[in-house]
């Protein structure tokens, strides 16, 4: 019995369809909401780039929800920020676009896969450039542990232990997580 | 990349990845803290041989908005007046813990030169009438951010003036031309390099025959301090026939862009003041200059090449 497990958990799959990522967005975008007591001065901000499409989707919802105020999304690049950042090359393209002032604003930093906690820690220093936020919280859809810095989102996806040397994907279609050391399939 | 010193030694992908990079460095110039803290505990030092006023200073704002350390060499209070060799200059600046040298100098090759002296990254900022790669990269983004596109397929650049002298013109040409652009050239025959046949350009020697078919006017500063040495006849024929005026203006195309790398001479190639100019584009070159050398500095500098203990 043990055995079918281990072969399992040695391959690529799936740990959450496209539905199971849609329902994470919607509750985010619900606790979110309940968290602030609304949606005053409340501003997204995805990190590029996996977090930006669950940045845009969480504000989708949240606008949805609450149609007093259009909560703004934005996108930043913390490459130009990390401590590492020989081991990251920048991402051409992905580049950072919040045009409202972050000033007074309580900001939701969104990103896919929370690891060591080095891309938020550059980002909330990226944030900086921005103005003074008046709060800043952490919104991932997975958070798959082993982090470097005490960093610790407010709203999570799903918490899914993971190997060190795993890697794991997220998209739209559904979160995978691929072992380093994947047999084949 | 390790160094920078032609546009041929950056290739065509290079060219394209440098600017794609400005892209994310025009975005930090935009923000109210315009500062990152890529380059942190790297130094770099500008020596410069020849007098600049927007290369010099642009290359050091791009260097501390990357968090860069900057030293600047001023050859006119250095030791250099003492008889220290550039060599010894060069190993001395090493010998502080310099990451790159942005060097211009009257002299061709020198950034080479430098090169095997020092284990720093080379920047050129003009060598002799050679190149100034920075200058090109400036220019290409500037037509890149006008016109929106990422290659310049097609697209008919007129370049006009002093081209021996021009170090500028030897950048562009290649560059505009890896990608894709039309280049041609306009000047009195004493003001082109003897032997262009090689150059993949086309020469005319009447401006006014070309004004109605250039997508992009690049005019050149006439080196006048050349003046001397019998290049024309005088400035004020060079200026009728090669300097651009209003009516001049009013022949090109009304999306045709005009560019000048500056200094301009007033009076001479610019008998129009450039804000009477529709589109003219030298303001944005100037304004760009400061995102392309942060590139060019975080592509040499922060690529990792020295971090981590690697190489």
């Amino acid at each position: 019995m043990f055995l079918s497990i281990n072969a399992r958990l040695d391959t690529p799959h799936e740990v959450m369809s496209a539905t199971d990522v849609r329902r994470a967005i919607v509750r985010i975008a619900h606790e979110i909401i309940e968290r602030n007591h609304g949606v005053e001065g409340l501003a997204i901000v995805g990190l590029q780039r996996g977090g930006t499409w669950i940045a845009e989707a969480i504000t989708k919802q949240i606008n949805e929800i609450e149609t007093s105020l259009t909560v703004p999304v934005g996108a930043l690049d913390v490459s130009l920020h990390r401590d590492d950042i020989g081991l990251r090359p920048v991402s051409l393209g992905a580049i950072t676009n919040i045009p409202f002032d972050l000033t007074g604003a309580t900001v939701v930093l969104v990103d896919d896969v929370l690891f060591t906690g080095r891309t938020v820690r550059a980002a909330m220093e990226g944030l900086n450039n921005f103005g003074r936020p008046r709060a800043v919280q952490l919104a991932v859809l997975i958070d798959r542990g082993h982090r470097e810095l005490p960093i610790r989102p407010d709203f999570v996806g799903k918490n899914l232990p993971t190997q060190q040397d795993d890697d794991v994907s997220a998209t739209s279609d559904g979160v995978r997580i691929m072992p380093k050391n994947a047999s084949g399939k | 990349m390790k160094h920078l010193r032609s546009i041929d030694e950056l290739g065509v992908d290079g060219l394209l990845e440098l600017l794609q990079l400005t892209d994310h460095m025009a975005e930090i110039n935009q923000r109210p803290v315009p500062k990152v803290p890529a380059l942190r505990g790297r130094t770099v030092a500008s020596l410069f041989f020849e007098d600049s006023t927007r290369t010099r200073l642009s290359f050091e704002t791009a260097a501390k908005r990357l968090s860069a350390d900057t030293l600047t060499f001023n050859v006119s209070t250095s030791s250099v007046n003492k008889g220290e060799s550039l060599r010894d200059t060069v190993a001395t600046i090493t010998d502080m813990g310099v990451d790159a040298f942005v060097v211009r100098h009257k002299s061709v090759g020198i950034p080479w030169q430098i090169a095997q002296w020092t284990k720093a990254s080379i920047i050129n900022a003009g060598d002799g009438a050679h190149q100034h790669p920075t200058q090109a990269l400036v220019d290409c983004y500037t037509i890149r951010e006008a016109t929106h596109t990422a290659r310049f397929d097609g697209m008919q650049i007129t370049i006009v003036g002093d081209i021996k002298h021009s170090r500028v013109a030897r950048s562009n040409i290649q560059a505009f031309t890896m990608l894709g652009a039309k280049v041609t050239l306009v000047a009195p025959p004493t003001l082109l390099p003897p032997d262009i046949s090689h150059w993949p350009v086309e020469v005319n020697h009447h401006l006014d025959q070309v004004l109605p078919t250039s997508d992009v006017l690049y005019m050149l500063r006439l080196q006048s301090e050349r003046m001397s040495q019998g290049h024309v006849p005088t400035l004020r024929e060079y200026s009728d026939q090669y300097g651009l005026t209003q009516k001049r203006v009013a022949q090109l195309q009304d999306s045709a862009i005009v560019m000048h790398p500056g200094p301009m001479n007033r009076g001479v190639e610019m008998q129009i003041d450039p804000s009477d100019v529709k589109n003219s584009l030298i303001h944005r070159q100037v304004a760009n200059g400061v995102s392309v050398r942060m590139a060019v500095l975080f592509n040499l500098l922060g690529s990792g090449a020295n971090l981590g203990g690697q190489a």
